[in-house]
């Protein structure tokens, strides 16, 4: 058996209304708000950065799966917001976690999906015959995603990060990763050229062509693979860009309401991009009883899904983090000046 | 930190971690890690331990004119801060309300940037504290 053994969620403490960045730019924030089902997102302080939160997502895993940090073999940080075009996130963290030096780490950018396909590359790995010495792998989604002031983005572009560590000993998986599935085409609905500031994006281009095609095709590939439809999970989440697009791709595919609701973080605090279906995911394990079973599908703009068929385990129940709802509630709010200031909007910072 | 860059690397341990070490002898807690106990002198036993990451507020003061390099992020606080075993260190107060911030309040290890002035020089990482609870 290979599955979770152990998750962390960190998300910053300042939040901004849709509405007020709506002010701003004199839009209407109620509709905007009711639109995206997006009522604030999380900003990251001046001092954080997907390295940052990528650290402390990482600290709460390792705590919560009570392993040594040491025992990580290999670590991958998915992100489109890392600190450094050439230097890697990973080799910071897997420092300052004390994962360092016996482990292979790389950075991973897929757009929102990264996060997942390290996760993917950690189940290989951890499964594998060669290597043989990894006993357990991370992969964290972190990012502290910009929008282009003005740009329909700001409303959503929001920080934040979960990590999770793999391993394959039964006594320790919290939830096992039955099988996983990936959809991916070349499909140009976001993107951010080398030494842009801001990422672009195709309008409404990003919608049917790109998440809806994506992640409904990676969710429909795994259902056939796994013989699975959707009433036979307890759960579902997905990539979240707005509250609204999960509700309804989650439709499509025939899922109800209540099986998506707990993994629904985005109308809280934004699309958190790499962590955005991570985050959620952390969120239906806060809830899960063993033996139930949670469906869950990433999406990358470029275009790609991960999907997986994760069922929680008797260990589940044994130690249970902060949920990720408890930690929505620490927050203050900022006006967009601050916001501005924070992510560095303002040409002299 | 370019010019200063292997000297700040060597402290990566102390920064990310809070490397420190405690004498074997006394059971005394250094940070940063000291090379002689100066209460055992020859007696002592320096052994390599990570500091606790709780601790509290013994005195703290806000700034309003920030050092170069910390002028955007004033007005801040920057506290001493005893740890759970009793080693103190000063440290930026990080997400904790005006009003928190006093003698005695219950503070708690995060990872954050501490320098970044050069757009293309490297990014400095490390600990700041914030009150909990």
């Amino acid at each position: 058996m290979i599955g979770i053994v152990g998750y962390g969620a960190y998300v910053p403490k300042y939040r901004i209304t849709i509405e007020e960045i709506a002010r701003v730019w004199q839009k209407d924030g109620k509709a905007i708000s009711k639109g995206l089902n997006v009522k604030e997102k999380a900003v990251g302080s001046l001092d954080e950065d997907a390295a940052t939160i990528a650290v402390e997502a990482a600290r709460k895993a390792v705590s919560h799966a009570g392993i040594e940090a040491k025992n990580i073999g290999a670590l991958y940080v998915g992100s489109e917001s890392h600190p450094y075009a050439v230097k890697p996130t990973a080799s910071i963290v897997a420092d300052a976690i004390g994962a360092s030096p016996d482990l292979t780490a790389a950075d991973l950018e897929f757009a929102c999906k990264a996060g997942t396909a390290g996760i993917q590359m950690c189940l290989g790995l951890v499964g594998s015959e060669m290597p043989k010495w990894i006993e357990y792998g991370m992969s964290i989604g972190a990012d502290t995603a910009q929008g282009r002031p003005g740009d329909a983005l700001e409303f959503t572009a929001a920080s934040g990060g979960a990590a999770y560590i793999i391993g394959k000993k039964n006594e320790e998986i919290i939830a096992e990763i039955e099988d996983t599935y990936s959809f991916t085409t070349d499909t140009p609905d976001f993107w951010r050229r080398p030494h842009a500031e801001f990422p672009r994006h195709a309008g409404r281009f990003t919608g049917e062509p790109a998440y809806f095609k994506h992640s409904i095709g990676a969710a429909k590939g795994m259902m056939e693979r796994t013989g699975t439809k959707p009433s036979d999970f307890d759960y579902a989440v997905f990539h979240q860009p707005n509250g609204k697009f999960p509700i309804r791709v989650a439709k499509m595919l025939g899922f109800e309401k209540e099986q998506i609701e707990q993994g629904l973080t985005t109308p809280h605090i934004g699309n958190t991009y790499s962590a955005s279906m991570m985050l959620g995911l952390a969120s239906v394990l806060d809830k899960a009883k063993a033996g139930e079973r949670i469906f869950a599908v990433s999406y990358g703009s470029g275009a790609g899904s991960d999907a997986f068929v994760i069922k929680a385990t008797k260990n589940i129940e044994k130690n249970r983090p902060k949920p990720v709802f408890e930690l929505f509630k620490e927050k203050e709010y900022i006006d967009y000046a601050t916001y501005a200031k924070f992510r560095k909007k303002l040409k002299s910072l | 930190m370019d010019g200063a860059l292997p000297l700040i690397w060597r402290k990566f341990g102390e920064r990310y971690d809070l490397d420190g070490n405690k004498c074997g002898t006394c059971g005394t807690a250094y940070f940063p890690a000291r090379a002689v106990c100066p209460k055992c002198r020859r007696k002592g036993t320096l052994v390599a331990q990570k500091m606790p990451k709780k601790g509290k507020i013994v005195t703290f003061t806000e700034l309003f004119a920030g050092p170069a390099g910390f002028e955007h992020e004033t007005p801040y606080f920057i506290a001493i801060i005893e740890l759970d075993n009793k080693a103190r260190l000063l440290s930026q107060v990080v997400d904790s309300e005006k009003e928190k911030v006093k003698v005695g309040a219950r503070v708690e290890k995060v990872f954050r940037k501490i320098s970044d002035i050069d757009p293309e020089g490297p990014i400095a990482y490390g600990y700041k504290f914030k009150v909990v609870g």
